[in-house]
């Protein structure tokens, strides 16, 4: 009873949420519901004890990539009506992939419905299972492969971006740390006797 | 009587039991964080050849100036809390909220006696992780909030610095859970057991160099306070703010150091577990693991914090970003591979 009270609010909110990552005029509101969204979402995997994801979810989504979202969002200075111009523009594109998106899901649990039995509660597991454990035994063993084939365009694709990015431009003076902090006073700063402004005799006091 | 309260307590529901436990654990960190600020312009002044604060109040002519800090507390509550009239009123009112709740939530995985833990979970280090990472949101929101240039300037650079270390943090943490085996705390804490030698500050020694060192960088405090860096941005993210919501921030900087040297102890240095435990046995009185040692290693760690900051000049900003991406992450990265061939070969505290 309980359990279904959180799952509603939280759905709830998760669909307030989704509904406000679209619909918000202020992009920082945006990416803001979006961060909600998360959360909820990861309260409502934690209900089915899904907690290594759920966790994980917010360790990456919300704590890396959702603050480098902000922080673009807050330098870019968004003209909404622009955009607007363009929401009408590629609606139909919109829709067309919504509807994918959801003939797909419907394929998948619908038909396939993986043997779930959706009328009957979660059967809970016992205190002790470790989902952190059970996960790992079954990515490196039986999804081995596709495990290690993600982390490789995981890699390239770290690669491509370091490339793209780093290019070299004329004219840069890119600084040696090694070699600033081997420097020393004599390479620097030379004594010169006789030469320069004469220094003038102390001013007299007043008194 | 007593046993009267401790039936009455074993009779309570388990939610009120660990309702009670969550009141006790912030009750103390709110006034930990209290005597912590005194603790540090204490420590700053002696290192500085000053007395530090020695007028509000004294006990019977000792620790003069012992309730500085209630002081300081009372002074805030009555200040105005001034928000600019251009600001994001909602966001700027949140913002110090969403800085304290991590600070404070993160206790409760945090293990302060072999049998004290708000909840046992067993992705307990991920938790934690996840929340710093999370304390963030409250420092870009009052940059951006408060619609000043300089808060903003902070805010940016506090993103791009927690993003950062929190990566050489994560790389760091890896090398405890291949070391301890799980990654809930209590029992990270366990497979430190059997003596001092047995700790993972040795066999993990530049992975606790590099913890400690992001430890300070994701908490913004001297000498990788950037955000802050009164000499440039003024005040950075909190210029605008005032009265009890600067306070908020104050506390929450502070929370955060407290639970970034809990942690420290607990990855490294065996948390609860006593020093003398290899050579006494745990029977012993000094050899008795407790809340006490955690304490000890925690105050230790708070002390350095303190002892960074009077004795480091401020980072230069691109020197905060080579520090982490180019020097920490390799470090950690080497570690790792050292220590898997170190687990493999069953070297030390691996051996079979």
């Amino acid at each position: 009873m309980l359990v279904q009270l959180l799952f509603y609010g939280f759905s709830a909110i998760l669909i307030a949420a989704a509904l406000g990552v679209i619909v918000a005029r202020n992009p920082v509101y945006s990416a803001l519901s979006l961060v909600l969204a998360f959360f909820t979402s990861a309260a409502l995997w934690l209900l089915i004890e899904a907690e290594f994801l759920a966790i994980v979810l917010v360790l990456v989504y919300v704590g890396a990539v959702m603050v480098l979202f902000l922080f673009v969002v807050m330098m870019l200075d968004i003209n909404v009506e622009e955009i607007k111009r363009g929401v009408t523009r590629y609606a139909g594109l919109g829709w067309f992939i919504a509807f994918a998106v959801i003939a797909q899901m419907v394929a998948v649990f619908w038909f396939r419905g993986f043997g779930i039995d959706a009328t009957q509660g979660m059967a809970l597991l016992p205190a002790d299972h470790s989902n952190t454990r059970a996960l790992g035994e079954v990515l490196y063993t039986q999804y081995v492969y596709p495990f290690e084939l993600a982390a490789m365009v995981l890699l390239v694709a770290i690669i491509a971006a370091i490339t793209l990015t780093m290019r070299k431009r004329p004219g840069l003076k890119p600084q040696d740390v090694a070699k600033q902090v081997a420097v020393r006073r004599e390479d620097r700063v030379r004594l010169v006797k006789g030469v320069g402004p004469k220094t003038d005799p102390a001013p007299e006091s007043d008194t | 009587m007593t046993d009267f309260i401790l039936n009455t307590w074993a009779a309570l529901p388990s939610y009120a039991r660990s309702t009670f436990w969550i009141l006790v654990v912030t009750v103390t960190v709110i006034l930990s964080v209290a005597f912590t600020t005194l603790w540090e312009r204490k420590v700053i002044g002696w290192m500085q050849l000053r007395k530090g604060p020695n007028r509000v109040g004294s006990i019977f002519g000792l620790v003069p100036g012992i309730f500085q800090p209630f002081a300081d507390v009372i002074k805030l509550l009555l200040k105005e809390v001034v928000i600019p009239s251009a600001s994001n009123k909602w966001l700027f009112r949140i913002a110090p909220a969403i800085t304290l709740i991590p600070a404070f939530a993160a206790w409760a995985v945090v293990p302060l006696d072999p049998n004290l833990v708000i909840a046992d979970i067993d992705a307990g280090l991920l938790y934690v992780l996840s929340l710093t990472s999370v304390g963030v949101y409250g420092v870009i929101l009052a940059g951006w909030a408060a619609n000043s240039k300089y808060a903003f300037l902070g805010a940016m650079r506090s993103a791009a610095q927690v993003v950062a270390y929190e990566i050489a943090m994560g790389f760091a943490l890896v090398g405890v859970v291949m070391a301890a085996g799980t990654l809930n705390l209590g029992d990270i804490v366990r497979a430190q057991a059997g003596g001092s030698s047995n700790w993972f500050v040795i066999w993990l020694f530049p992975l606790f160099v590099v913890y400690l060192i992001s430890g300070v960088a994701e908490t913004n405090r001297a000498p990788f306070d950037v955000a802050e860096g009164e000499s440039e941005i003024v005040a950075g993210f909190h210029v605008e703010y005032s009265g009890i919501a600067f306070a908020l921030f104050f506390l929450a900087e502070y929370a955060n150091m407290i639970l970034i040297s809990a942690l420290t102890a607990v990855f490294f240095l065996g948390g609860w577990l006593s020093p003398f435990e290899g050579l006494l046995g745990s029977s012993h009185p000094l050899g008795e693991p407790g809340f006490h040692w955690l304490f000890a290693k925690l105050f230790f760690f708070l002390t350095c914090f303190m002892w960074y900051r009077a004795t480091f000049p401020r980072y230069r900003y691109d020197q905060i970003m080579r520090l982490g991406w180019k020097i920490l992450i390799p470090v950690t990265l080497v570690w790792i591979v050292v220590l898997g061939v170190m687990v493999h070969l069953q070297v030390g505290p691996w051996a079979a």
